[in-house]
């Protein structure tokens, strides 16, 4: 509905104190630019956090031994304990929840100095045994050849994954590691495959692009474990929660290894889960915080425009007795007044709002140009509903912001309005 | 065309009652040119502004062409005005932001006329009153007695049955105003009917009856005899 008289209005009293105007509308653009910069930056934060660990299946669980704390079946307390390979089959037959198990061993030499070596190069990294499971509990980017399988396990194959670290000591710029061997304390395991890390900010233990995996299997035979088990990584199937097998496997594997129900501190443990879930309780506090501050800052601006009507329609009561006396009726005023106040916070808003994205934008291309792959803060945007809402929320809050002067507008009697000087 | 039996009105200021009009029995037929005159004070603006139905009165009957005027709302207060009543002020009220011709066609406007129309008319009107060539200009670069003449013709483009004007020559030199009187009598002669507040003694002698109001009350109702002749229609400059 385009009615130029309506229009023609607004310019005007818009237009008659310029300045006036331009202040007024400030606070709701200072409202709507800080609105938007903080909801980007606060994304850009949490798109920082989730990228280092967006892959790791998050209800997964990780359990290890410790010594026990109080006797039981008598056996004495502070004592010693592993799990087993026996572990293995009981854990599978008797969690029907259990999506993914990874028992893993972690070897050891690389504390004194270099335990990895081809020809002339040499280096000190972390050297894992490892089930293919474990690739779909932290999942790792191949980039050339392929992880560990089945086969490797079964076999008690001598081959390894490696990081793109290792690679990068080992072996010259642009040779290709597949196939060739390297030297794992004083063992030669075959390279099969080179990977890069997806979740960089999950780490156990070391940096993953300084690791090797070589099956389980090989490294109890090859380094003298037996069967024993490091600790074990296992994930839930995908509608049960993380805590559940934590429960379970703790109570099945207190049980098979004789250490006191009750003994908490016998098995040590972890869950991702959790973590992620305070993870991202964080960031919806901060999204909550945001935007409490954000609609604050806005409102500010909307009381004010909200003021400057009352001003506006204080300054202009005689001539809106004028308007009234010769026959427009309340209605024509009320819309009138809130027109303006509408077409003011939204085009105050409607910059801000382009200001903001305007920012954001440019600190995300100039982030994507000085890419660290480590970056906290990373891919601020703003959502193309974020925007919206907020342009909804800015008709609204005009609507709103004009109705309490209108409604003084219309309350004065023609009359009154009249005599008003 | 207007009929006034027994108009009370009181103004309430702080713990002060200040009883206005006290009892007004009026008839105004159609065709009628009424000036009404009494010293300040005396309610002769409350008068024309109850007639205006820009106030509102506390006892007794208003009828306005018929229609009683009882508890109406400000929404059919301001469709009454806009189809019966055309106004003229002392100080013109013209709307500043607003060129000659668009506060001509303002009434219409609030009709729902369309642009186009509103706007012919408007220059009808302006035509009439000899001021076609300003109808682009704004209301600050007119004289006083080209801002009456245009205020005149706001209040006649929606063809009211009723013209009021609270004291239109008050703000005019006195050559302006008898050129303003022949301008309403002229308008009169079409058969619109006038009242005119005034305390001019000279003007109301130009008008055809003569209102006096004292404390509230009608002092005095008279026929006036002497009627000046006038020039022409619409008179122009």
């Amino acid at each position: 509905m385009f009615d130029r008289d309506r229009w023609q209005e607004i310019w005007s009293v818009l237009k008659k104190n310029k300045f006036r105007t331009l202040l007024t509308a400030f606070g709701v653009f200072w409202g709507i630019f800080m609105l938007i910069i903080m909801v980007g930056s606060g994304k850009g934060l949490q798109n920082g956090a989730m990228e280092g660990m967006g892959n790791f299946a998050t209800n997964s669980v990780f359990m290890w031994t410790q010594r026990t704390t109080m006797p039981y079946k008598g056996l004495p307390r502070n004592r010693r304990w592993t799990y087993t390979n026996e572990d293995i089959p009981v854990l599978r037959e008797n969690i029907p929840e259990l999506k993914y198990l990874a028992p893993r061993l972690q070897g050891g030499g690389y504390r004194s100095g270099d335990n990895v070596v081809r020809g002339d190069k040499s280096g000190a990294f972390n050297v894992y045994g490892d089930y293919p499971q474990w690739n779909k509990i932290d999942p790792v980017r191949i980039l050339a050849g392929r992880f560990l399988n089945e086969i490797d396990i079964d076999e008690s194959r001598k081959v390894a994954a490696i990081g793109t670290q290792v690679r990068d000591v080992l072996f010259k710029n642009g040779e290709d590691p597949i196939g060739q061997y390297i030297r794992i304390q004083g063992l030669y395991f075959k390279v099969v495959g080179v990977f890069e890390p997806i979740n960089s900010n999950i780490n156990f233990g070391g940096d993953k692009v300084r690791s090797i995996h070589i099956p389980f299997s090989t490294m109890q035979r090859a380094y003298n474990y037996g069967n024993n088990v490091g600790w074990f990584a296992m994930t839930a199937k995908d509608q049960y929660k993380a805590e559940l097998i934590e429960r379970k496997a703790m109570q099945i594997l207190k049980k098979r290894h004789d250490v006191a129900p009750e003994d908490d501190q016998a098995v040590g443990h972890f869950n991702i889960g959790t973590e992620f879930d305070k993870m991202k309780g964080l960031f919806n506090g901060i999204k909550g915080l945001i935007w409490i501050v954000g609609i604050g800052t806005l409102l500010a601006g909307v009381i004010g425009i909200s003021n400057i009507m009352l001003i506006i329609v204080k300054e202009r009561t005689k001539e809106i007795g004028i308007q009234r006396a010769i026959g427009a009726p309340p209605k024509t005023v009320i819309t009138q007044i809130i027109s303006e106040s509408v077409f003011l916070t939204t085009l105050a808003g409607y910059f801000g709002l382009v200001a903001g994205v305007f920012i954001i934008e440019m600190l995300a291309t100039g982030m994507q140009q000085s890419s660290g792959s480590d970056n906290m803060f990373r891919n601020p945007e703003v959502d193309f509903t974020v925007a919206i809402s907020a342009l909804g929320v800015l008709i609204i809050s005009g609507i709103l912001a004009g109705i309490l002067p209108a409604r003084r507008a219309v309350k004065v009697k023609p009359i009154d309005a009249l005599r008003y000087e | 065309m207007i009929d006034l039996s027994n108009i009370h009105k009181s103004y309430i200021t702080g713990t002060n009652r200040l009883h206005v009009l006290k009892g007004i029995d009026l008839h105004v037929k159609k065709g009628e040119l009424v000036s009404i005159m009494g010293s300040s004070g005396s309610g002769k603006s409350t008068l024309l502004n109850i007639i205006g139905i820009l106030d509102i009165h506390d006892e007794g009957d208003y009828r306005l062409n018929g229609q009683l005027i009882h508890n109406i709302n400000e929404t059919k207060a301001a469709a009454l005005r806009n189809k019966f009543i055309g106004f003229v002020f002392q100080s013109f009220n013209l709307i500043s932001f607003k060129t000659a011709l668009e506060n001509v066609a303002l009434p219409l406007y609030y009709q729902g006329v369309s642009r186009k129309k509103r706007n012919r008319m408007a220059a009808e009107y302006l035509d009439k009153m000899g001021l076609l060539d300003w109808s682009d200009h704004m209301p600050n670069e007119l004289s006083g007695g080209q801002k009456q003449r245009l205020a005149i013709a706001r209040a006649m483009i929606h063809q009211p049955k009723v013209i009021l004007a609270d004291e239109p020559t008050g703000a005019l030199d006195s050559q302006t105003s008898y050129e303003m009187m022949d301008l309403l009598q002229a308008i009169n002669r079409e058969g619109i009917t006038i009242i005119i507040v005034t305390h001019e003694r000279d003007i109301a002698e130009r008008t055809n009856r003569i209102i006096r109001l004292r404390d509230g009350n009608i002092g005095d109702d008279h026929q006036n005899g002497i009627k000046k002749e006038t020039t022409g229609v619409f008179n122009r400059p």
